[in-house]
């Protein structure tokens, strides 16, 4: 039993730190899309879930209208629940653990638990919350180090900032693309939203192109 | 209005967290939903890097940040981890920010 969470803990851990790092990211591109410090920290503290929160900010840079951010933002969420779904029969917690669970089921957590499977139940419990826990505390810290840096250092687009944004988006988005059917959603995404960016007001392309998912998934392949 | 975003974006990510873990697990086990829903993050995301990379406000404008992008893609090809991936795109677009 004993060194069988030490290495859940370690894989945790890790993940943690490496994950967390990218609150700098998310902190620096937040400040440079208008947000305050403050709003910043708010984000990462109780949105959580970090394609989302560069999605609300990034569609507001762009000069979107508020209900666009939103929704883009809110549809990158969905996958949490059905995280949620898988994780919560795991668990088995009850009240408000259950909603603290519930807030810490993101990509990261569940895919450390889900890979723990082989080691146990025990395992697959410290790894959600480990990892879940540990993402937490270091994506909120980074983020408040990165929205300080962006304040101190003033025009994004002198040091980068503003390609760094979509190159998290197309990190985000790489490891997804796993056949050949994927990069076709993706490279087919990419080409409707340039197509119909001159004929939509800003912002509303991103969430328009949530139409390639739905055409493209209603068939079974 | 950025006050609206971030409330109302925090309110929705943790309403749909919440549905996922009360939820009867039957509700969502229909094959067309999962499937759109597994393609929805991946058309989302790629639009955002168009609209982040090449785009301001309407137009497709291609500026440092597509030197950026394209190193982002040679980095990624070549399996590099996601700061260097990153780091990399912002200092080549400001490298070539700086030169124009």
């Amino acid at each position: 039993m004993a060194p069988l969470p030490r290495t859940t803990v370690r894989d945790a851990l890790s993940v943690s730190l490496t994950v967390g790092a990218y609150g700098v990211a998310f902190g620096a591109a937040s400040v440079a899309a208008g947000f305050s410090v403050l709003q910043s920290c708010l984000f990462s503290l109780f949105t959580f879930t970090g394609a989302s929160q560069f999605a609300a900010i990034g569609v507001v840079a762009s000069g979107g209208p508020a209900a666009s951010a939103i929704a883009t933002a809110a549809m990158l969420g969905t996958r949490n629940a059905l995280y949620g779904i898988q994780m919560a029969p795991l668990l088995r917690v009850r009240g408000l653990k259950r909603v603290a669970s519930a807030h810490l089921t993101i990509d990261e957590s569940t895919g450390v638990a889900l890979s723990q499977v082989p080691r146990g139940a025990e395992a697959v419990r410290v790894g959600f919350w480990v990892t879940g826990a540990g993402v937490f505390v270091f994506w909120n810290l980074f983020t408040l180090l990165g929205a300080l840096g962006a304040k101190a250092l003033g025009n994004p687009a002198s040091w980068g900032l503003d390609a760094a944004v979509p190159a998290v988006f197309l990190g985000l988005v790489w490891p997804r693309l796993e056949n050949t059917f994927l990069r076709v959603v993706a490279v087919t995404s990419m080409v409707f939203a340039i197509v119909i960016t001159p004929w939509l007001p800003a912002g509303l392309p991103i969430i328009a192109t949530a139409l390639v998912a739905v055409v493209l998934g209603w068939r079974t392949r | 209005m950025r006050w609206l975003v971030l409330i109302a974006t925090s309110v929705l990510c943790l309403a749909i967290k919440i549905f996922g873990h009360y939820v009867p697990q039957r509700w969502l086990a229909n094959a067309r939903l999962q499937r759109i829903n597994a393609l929805i993050p991946i058309a989302l995301l790629s639009a955002l890097v168009v609209a982040e990379g090449v785009v301001q406000k309407t137009h497709v404008v291609l500026d440092h940040r597509l030197a950026g992008l394209a190193f982002a893609v040679v980095a990624l090809l070549a399996k590099a981890p996601f700061p260097v991936v990153v780091v990399g795109a912002a200092v080549t677009s400001a490298l070539v920010y700086h030169l124009h």
